[in-house]
């Protein structure tokens, strides 16, 4: 199976019923995937933030979203992540490639990439790294154990995901 | 009319509606005029009413769905006006109290006492109905009328905020009784 049909499964298994999502590179297959199948519903969004609004009106009603997006749009989420989804106690998943890192050859997408994990850490969003086709297989425990614990959850999916070899970077 | 005038004919019209209501002042003025487990009053995240009642519209479609929201609020996050017009919701009104000016943080004007009009704004980005509202007794002859669909009311209204306290309740009790509240769980 490719890992973008593997990653498509372990969202389906996850229970996530609801995605909304900001495109990226990495995350095409998916999103395909996603859309041909036709079995969650998916919603395109404007901008990270307000996927973080959609998602905690939809858990108020009694779904499972997800939001699938770039790293950059951690930036754009800063605020709603604390102040409402955290605030309000909502848990809502993550599921963020990550670009800026391994094997990135857009110089402008170092500077979020850099800081992505640290900022995690910071705001208090707890993360799971899949760099591996075998971590695929973790994500749907770690989303029902994080929904169980009513916490939200990023899943960082690296580049590695889709190639075992990657050029690094030199970031002058 | 003030937006404490109009959250007067709101709350007579409002019956068993779920309603999202924007953070600050408003939410306050809602909370001190009638304050209901089906009223879900935001307090931080500023700009992000709308996008709740929308993930809420999808996930409850046989409730209707009332988002009070601002100008200088729903400016903050317009792409939420495109993405509500594209999804179409079948059973949401967002109705925003357009008093061009930011007056919980002391009345600064926004870009809607000046040259912009979301109603034309909300037109281009897909609502199936648009109702610009001027003065008081129209709003609830407006409201009753409000139908299923996607709606976009807007009310004009002059910038100033009635003496009220704050909200006595934690936000994690808010959120706690409105999901009851949908789950007709006391």
């Amino acid at each position: 199976m490719n890992v973008d049909l593997q990653l498509y499964e372990a969202i389906k298994e996850s229970g996530i019923n609801l995605i909304l999502s900001v495109p990226c590179g990495m995350l095409k297959g998916l999103l395909k995937i996603i859309t041909e199948k036709n079995e969650i519903q998916h919603i395109s969004i404007t901008r990270e933030e307000e996927g973080v609004g959609i998602a905690a009106g939809a858990y108020l009603g009694g779904r499972t979203p997800a939001i699938l997006m770039q790293n950059s749009g951690l930036g754009n989420s800063i605020n709603a992540i604390k102040s409402l989804i955290q605030l309000y106690n909502i848990p809502i998943v993550f599921i963020m490639s990550h670009r800026g890192a391994e094997g990135e050859k857009i110089l402008a997408q170092m500077p979020m990439g850099q800081v992505t994990l640290s900022l995690l850490d910071c705001i208090s969003l707890e993360s799971a790294i899949i760099d591996s086709k075998i971590k695929i297989g973790t994500i749907s425990d770690i989303v029902k154990n994080h929904q169980l614990k009513q916490e939200s959850i990023a899943i960082i999916l690296k580049r590695t995901l889709w190639s075992e070899k990657y050029e690094k970077i030199r970031c002058v | 009319m003030r937006r404490f005038d109009v959250f007067k004919e709101i709350v007579e019209v409002i019956e068993d509606e779920l309603v999202i209501c924007n953070l600050g002042i408003p939410s306050k003025e809602l909370y001190h005029l009638k304050d209901r487990k089906k009223n879900f009053y935001m307090m931080g995240s500023m700009g992000l009413v709308s996008s709740i009642a929308l993930g809420l519209s999808i996930s409850s479609p046989e409730k209707k769905i009332w988002c009070i929201d601002g100008d200088g609020s729903i400016l903050m996050n317009l792409g939420s006006l495109s993405t509500i017009g594209n999804v179409g919701p079948t059973n949401l009104t967002l109705i925003i109290i357009d008093n061009g000016s930011y007056s919980s943080t002391g009345n600064q004007e926004t870009h809607t006492s000046n040259k912009t009009a979301l109603e034309i704004i909300a037109k281009g980005c897909g609502f199936e109905s648009i109702s610009v509202i001027y003065k008081q007794d129209e709003i609830i002859p407006k409201l009753k009328k409000i139908g299923k669909g996607c709606n976009f009311v807007l009310i004009k209204a002059e910038p100033g905020n009635a003496q009220v306290e704050n909200i006595p309740l934690h936000p994690e009790l808010i959120r706690e009784r409105f999901m009851n509240s949908i789950l007709n769980i006391e």
